[in-house]
């Protein structure tokens, strides 16, 4: 995917070739798995975007499910969130949590249905800025629920980001569950 | 490792004439993810949407949040036919449809769609294909009767994991 910036600057601007690049994917088999860990990502793209399905053991039909970067699980995130639920649109924010939004997962009272997640973590480099993730995520059970989100969340650190993990928040399921995907892409700038 | 350079073009068509709906078929299935880019116009205002696989039977549902610039609001369409991923009119309407795990044989399918139309509305949804068949074609339709203008453009990409 060449950089929009590029599709319109003059043709005088360089193209950046091979510009998206798949890093590293986490399939979970059969047994389910607790964390999913992306580490030693490369210091090497501009931008990470994390493309996911999601399911986990708990009773529930859809919750969110949490990120955390560099191994950080003190409250040094917050979040913001805009939803519809299918019936009213709402939103919600948090201050000084210990996690950052990753999206909504399906827990096991849904047969077949994952929740899909796209996790954009724009400059994760950049060593003088806060790290900020923007999410769209989103599960339907056709009628028996169903959430659809923008979420936002920040990390209060300047620190280059070098690893990722996705977990489940406390109390809505422990292990993600067999066929649940997890994607890392990076994208040169 | 990384797998190299990913995000591949499949097709793309600018539409002709005035054609109710568009099909890519033959989808290869060496893929993770499809990313459906939908710019252009219509005979009217109409929501866009998709079915998969020749499937025009109720068997899928979408969730969907929008603000109009007046209100901000939520609705789903259960057991339908032509789920909704975008909005275009006369005015100029983009969408951006993420097609998770297309060639998934275990799971239904899941969408993700950002979509806005020029002076109407900036909208994204969730939409659900119950069925876990793999993904070989899509077809991009204009709900209510009306047809996509000429110059539409329809795109469709690859996205392979590692």
């Amino acid at each position: 995917m060449t950089p929009i910036l590029g599709i319109m600057a003059s043709q005088n601007y360089p193209r950046v070739t091979n510009s998206y690049e798949s890093i590293a994917t986490v399939n979970v088999g059969a047994g389910g798995q607790s964390t999913i860990s992306f580490t030693s990502i490369p210091s090497t793209y501009k931008h990470l975007q994390i493309r996911a399905i999601a399911k986990s053991n708990w009773s529930g039909n859809v919750v969110s499910y949490a990120m955390t970067l560099n191994g950080d699980s003190a409250a040094n995130y917050s979040y913001h969130e805009l939803y519809g639920s299918g019936s009213a649109a709402a939103a919600a924010g948090s201050a000084n949590t210990s996690y950052m939004y990753a999206g909504v997962i399906l827990g096991n009272s849904t047969a077949s249905t994952w929740g899909a997640t796209v996790i954009d973590l724009l400059d994760y480099q950049n060593t003088n800025k806060y790290k900020t993730s923007r999410v769209l995520t989103g599960a339907d059970i056709n009628g028996t629920g169903g959430y659809v989100e923008l979420m936002s969340s920040s990390w209060r650190s300047t620190s280059a980001v070098n690893s990722i993990t996705l977990s489940l928040i406390s109390g809505y399921g422990t292990l993600f569950s067999q066929y649940s995907s997890f994607a890392l892409y990076g994208i040169k700038g | 490792m990384a797998a190299g350079s990913t995000y591949t073009p499949i097709a793309t068509t600018t539409i002709s004439g005035t054609p109710a709906s568009y099909t890519f078929s033959s989808i290869p299935s060496t893929y993770t993810d499809l990313v459906l880019i939908i710019a252009g116009t219509a005979s009217g205002g109409t929501n866009t949407y998709v079915q998969f696989n020749g499937d025009t039977g109720t068997n899928y549902s979408t969730t969907y949040v929008y603000g109009d610039g007046t209100s901000a609001v939520s609705g789903r369409n259960t057991s339908t036919s032509t789920p909704s991923v975008g909005y275009i009119s006369t005015a100029q309407g983009v969408s951006t449809v993420q097609i998770q795990n297309y060639s998934n044989a275990t799971t239904y399918k899941s969408l993700l769609a950002r979509w806005n139309n020029t002076g109407v509305l900036v909208a994204a949804s969730v939409s659900l294909w119950r069925s876990t068949s793999a993904i070989t074609s899509v077809l991009v339709g204009c709900s209510s009767g009306l047809t996509f203008t000429a110059g539409t453009t329809l795109t469709l990409y690859g996205i392979q994991a590692a």
